[in-house]
């Protein structure tokens, strides 16, 4: 029994919205920038169980992203202006008449005006075989959560009929399950619409070397089922037969008009809602159609989310009885196909009469570039796979004549050809994004009126990146070029003697292999701090990134030899970590919180005999307070001995790698992560950071270790381990990041590398991981791209930058033990090396000591001295 | 050769009062940039310092801030030509010629002349 609630209209017009996809929501933003929601009722009936989410980026779900993450909608907003969203519940039928839609829970909606943004479904050849079991479509979160869950539970190989933009996106996402993964394109090549034989070619070699069967030219003729209705294979139509566990359907889309259809509106020959330039359907002046269900006034069903958009405001207008027109859209795309940039813009397959190509093509580096050049120089379009970097700004070129020889702009930087093209050198009626149509004159607007200062201050005022973020590197070139312009300062410097940011400054380091602080700012320095001491933020700035560089710079890594010493932090001064009564903490290493019973001892031993109070730290490690600084070479001396380490408490550098127990104790476990905690302390040891580095390794998904608030942590799976990046606990505690899953060992510890080595190279000094992850444009998604997909390039370099520095380990403290001249300077007073500081005494507090704090002098100088003895 | 005996036959010596120059250890033991701590007769403590250029400063060992006798441990810099130690323990920075606190412009430790004879 269902429930009947019939609502009528009220004082307010209704909007019925049927269809919550990307589009719909579009949609709701539109009405509600243009007051509708406010003189509106707004009733939203959504199919899927939840709100719209990022459709375009579903295959992220398998690197990490959560579907939460893929949400695009936040109740705050569904709830500030008062829309009616029922999610699970879709429109089953409409009456024209009485303008009515019920819904399935039996819920019927008068509307005013009814729009349909119902989306599109996934096109079934009809084979024998398709209903089998194992046989799945690849368009909602829940295809992807039943495609994972059948691919854990039984399949080792898999297909995807389609090798279109679809088609690849879920070969990709099968791939990520870890399955032997089968294209099947019926066409020639992959990705037949958007590229030409020579794109199709570069990719189609990229592809495969990832590891992919590809099979084009080839139709599916039949899915084989097995005995128990599961699919076991392919027969494909060259007569082979492709073993197979699982087949995703990926071969285009259809518009979803039933809806439309059932209720008498008209519908084009092959599918979608007829609709005028307003998006009106041509059948009632009440019912609109916007995104993929609709046939636009130009007859065409456009199946990409930007005229999709650009549909949603023109009805959104309309409503609001404003000028506005969808008279078809520019079919521009630019994806990272398993990690390839594909992208193609304007006439791609040079349909143009007269038309003439310029091509640039690579086979080696699966690059190909192609520019489609009208009679008169102007760009009419291309295609560029491999490497799509120039993708905004030739799309936004595209129709005028380029300023350059369009051969350079192809040619890869480096080899004769000029620096890339600007955005500077676009007209202000250039699309910068075509996702929210904003233009290079609105983008300079938010800087020289709306008085924006930074990216994302220009991304909220235009909303210019927000969409796809394919323009988001032009956006941000533009920013700084109309800052700089205006004459806004932006000084990014690190402090008052380096103009250069710390990530510059490093940059500077590691390419000229400068190993002096005095060289470094004498060469770099802002003009008035050459020759000069520096700074007290400067130096141990540079001293990190000397130190995390020094096996490749040819420095030496010990921080306290020669100029070194004088840039060290306070804390690496005496290699221990300073009090506030001027004594000194110390803590050993102790890899993953693991140790014997006699070491456990020894550090007792130690503790009682140099009256030290004892804590056991955050990290599982034990703190010992109250050393003065004579003490510590004597207190070292003896650790070393037992076999400890220095465990860095004082530095910028990797602190501890915490562990729960893990597998070989706990009845919960599915991996060693005490063994891996250990190994990944030992490796990365001692590695100068410009923040400290916290880390855990937890056994399983019940997470004691607490690796979410960690740097990275890792917690591990039934199959490998997944790694999480910019946690952090303190006063901003920040839940960390899913970058990876299901690693082996290996692959572990090489993201990790890659990891923190991109993060030592491209923080700001004193900047977390956590806090880095947020700043740095592109976020997670770039370091992603960077660490696992090596979108810069730069994997190698950051691997080999760690291998030198887990190569170039040296223990400080035996180090320092054993050098009597480095032993010289650990005394309180250098004309009485023998005589303790006086000024650091102690008095009894539960059975062990604090610190007895002198009189402060301020205020009350006349106390001078007199906390002495 | 000769030029490190003289260097190092070089001491380091602070004026007490009017006519009393205490002598407090060889030159060769102060690393530019990094302070070294000393102790006077009278139980009071020096922090020494020495810039790149060769230069000497000598202010009270205590950081007023907290009363822990660490100023000699702090990092050293330039701020607007003249030189500066930073606290080690909350960073507030002290001129090493007047010893006047930057941070604080009621606060200031007591500087001492340097020579080295």
């Amino acid at each position: 029994m269902s429930t009947t609630a019939f609502v009528g209209t009220g004082p307010r017009p209704t909007i019925v919205l049927v269809g919550h996809g990307m589009v719909g929501h579009r949609f709701l933003e539109a009405l509600a920038e243009r007051g509708l929601t406010a003189t509106h009722r707004v009733v939203v009936l959504c199919e899927e169980p939840r709100p719209a989410y990022d459709r375009v980026q579903l295959t992220s779900y398998f690197s990490g992203t959560t579907p939460e993450e893929l949400s695009m909608t936040d109740a705050e907003f569904i709830e500030t202006h008062g829309i009616e969203l029922h999610l699970g519940d879709p429109a089953l039928t409409i009456h024209r008449d009485s303008r009515t839609v019920t819904a399935r829970s039996g819920l019927t909606v008068s509307y005013d005006t009814l729009v349909l943004a119902t989306g599109s479904y996934p096109f079934v050849p009809p084979v024998p075989g398709k209903d089998a079991t194992g046989c799945f479509v690849y368009r909602t979160i829940e295809d992807l959560l039943a495609i994972e869950e059948y691919a854990r539970r039984r399949a080792t190989t898999g297909a995807v009929v389609g090798g279109g933009l679809l088609g690849l996106e879920a070969a990709g996402a099968l791939k990520g399950l870890g399955l032997t993964t089968h294209i099947v394109e019926f066409a020639p090549r992959l990705m037949p619409v958007q590229v030409d034989e020579g794109g199709g070619a570069a990719l189609l070699r990229t592809i495969e070397d990832m590891g992919l069967a590809v099979h084009t030219g080839t139709g599916t003729q039949e899915i084989v089922v097995g005995e128990d209705g599961a699919v076991t294979a392919m027969k494909l139509s060259d007569g082979s037969e492709l073993p197979t566990d699982l087949v995703v359907f990926s071969a285009g889309v259809r518009p979803r008009d039933q809806l439309a259809r059932d209720c008498g509106l008209a519908v084009g020959e092959r599918g979608g809602i007829t609709v005028d330039e307003r998006c009106r359907t041509t059948s009632d002046p009440h019912v609109f159609a916007i995104g993929e269900c609709a046939l636009a006034a130009d007859g065409r069903v456009y199946g990409l989310v930007a005229p999709g958009y650009e549909m949603a405001e023109t009805a959104a207008a309309t409503i609001a009885a404003d000028e506005a027109a969808f008279t078809g859209a520019d079919l521009s795309t630019k994806l990272k196909l398993l990690g390839v940039d594909v992208a193609s813009f304007g006439d791609a397959h040079g349909t143009t009469a007269d038309c003439l190509d310029v091509v640039y093509a690579d086979s080696r580096s699966g690059t190909y570039k192609k520019l489609v050049i009208g009679r008169d120089g102007e760009l009419l379009g291309g295609i560029l796979v491999g490497d799509a970097e120039a993708y905004g700004t030739l799309r936004a070129l595209t129709g005028s004549v380029p300023p350059v020889a369009p051969e350079q702009l192809v040619l890869p930087a480096g080899s004769g050809a000029p620096a890339q093209l600007g955005p500077s050198a676009l007209p202000d009626e250039a699309v910068i994004c075509s996702c929210h149509n904003v233009t290079k004159g609105t983008i300079r607007g938010a800087v020289t009126e709306h008085r924006c200062t930074t990216l994302p201050e220009v991304k909220k005022c235009t909303k210019a990146g927000t969409g796809c973020g394919s323009c988001v590197k032009v956006l941000g070139r533009l920013v700084d070029d109309e800052l700089e312009a205006s004459g806004v300062e932006v000084d990014k410097g690190l402090c008052g003697c380096f103009s250069q940011t710390r990530e510059e400054l490093y940059e500077i380091v590691l390419t000229l292999r400068i190993s002096s602080y005095q060289q470094l700012l004498d060469r770099y320095g802002r003009e008035g701090a050459r020759g000069g001491d520096g700074c007290e933020t400067c130096k141990p700035a540079v001293a990190s990134i000397i130190a995390s560089l020094a096996p490749t710079i040819g420095a030496d890594g010990y921080v306290l030899d020669g100029e070194q010493a004088a840039l060290q932090d306070t804390n690496d001064h005496f290699l221990a970590n300073l009090q506030k009564n001027g004594s000194y903490s110390v803590v050993p290493r102790i890899p993953g919180g693991e140790i014997t019973p006699e070491k456990l001892i020894v550090i007792g031993e130690i503790a009682r005999d140099f009256g030290l109070y004892t804590k056991i730290t955050g990290g599982q490690r034990i703190d010992m307070f109250g050393a003065r600084v004579e003490q510590l070479p004597l207190i070292w001396a003896r650790l070393v001995d037992a076999g400890f380490e220095s465990g860095h408490a004082y530095g910028k550098a990797l602190r501890t790698v915490k562990s729960c127990v893990g597998q070989t104790w706990c009845r919960y476990g599915v991996q060693d992560s005490v063994r891996m905690a250990i190994d990944l302390e030992l490796r990365y040891r001692g590695l100068r950071s410009p923040h400290k580095l916290k880390s855990a390794v937890s056994g399983c998904a019940r997470e004691c270790a607490e690796a979410q608030s960690k740097d990275f942590g890792v917690i591990a799976t039934a199959n490998g381990w997944n790694l999480y990046v910019g946690g952090n606990g303190g006063a901003t505690p920040r839940h960390a990041d899913l970058l990876a899953q299901d690693l082996s060992d290996a692959e572990l510890v090489r993201l990790i590398d890659r990891f923190l080595m991109f993060y030592i190279r491209t923080a700001d000094r004193l900047e977390r991981t956590s806090v880095w992850l947020e700043r740095i444009p592109g976020g997670l998604d770039h370091v992603r791209d960077v660490v696992v997909h090596d979108s810069l390039g730069i994997c190698a370099e950051l691997e080999s930058l760690m291998a030198a520095h887990v190569a170039g380990y040296r223990d400080e403290w035996a180090e320092t033990v054993n050098d009597p001249e480095k032993l010289a300077r650990f005394v309180s007073f250098v004309n009485a090396p023998d005589t303790p500081d006086p000024v650091v005494a102690f008095v009894p507090e539960r059975d062990q000591i604090k610190p007895d704090l002198p009189l402060l002098t301020i205020g009350t100088r006349t106390l001078e001295g007199s906390a002495q003895r | 050769m000769t030029l490190t005996l003289e260097t190092t036959a070089l001491k380091v010596q602070l004026r007490l009062d009017e006519d009393s120059w205490f002598t407090v250890c060889d030159a060769s033991l102060l690393v530019p940039g990094r302070g070294v701590a000393a102790l006077l007769p009278d139980g009071r403590q020096v922090a020494l310092f020495r810039d790149r250029a060769g230069c000497m400063y000598a202010i009270d060992n205590r950081d007023p801030f907290t009363g822990a006798a660490v100023l000699s441990r702090g990092l050293t810099g330039t701020h607007r030509s003249r030189p500066f130690v930073a606290s080690p323990l909350l960073k507030q920075r002290f001129d090493l010629l007047s010893g006047q606190c930057l941070d604080d412009e009621t606060v200031r430790v007591e500087a001492y002349e340097v020579r080295t004879a």
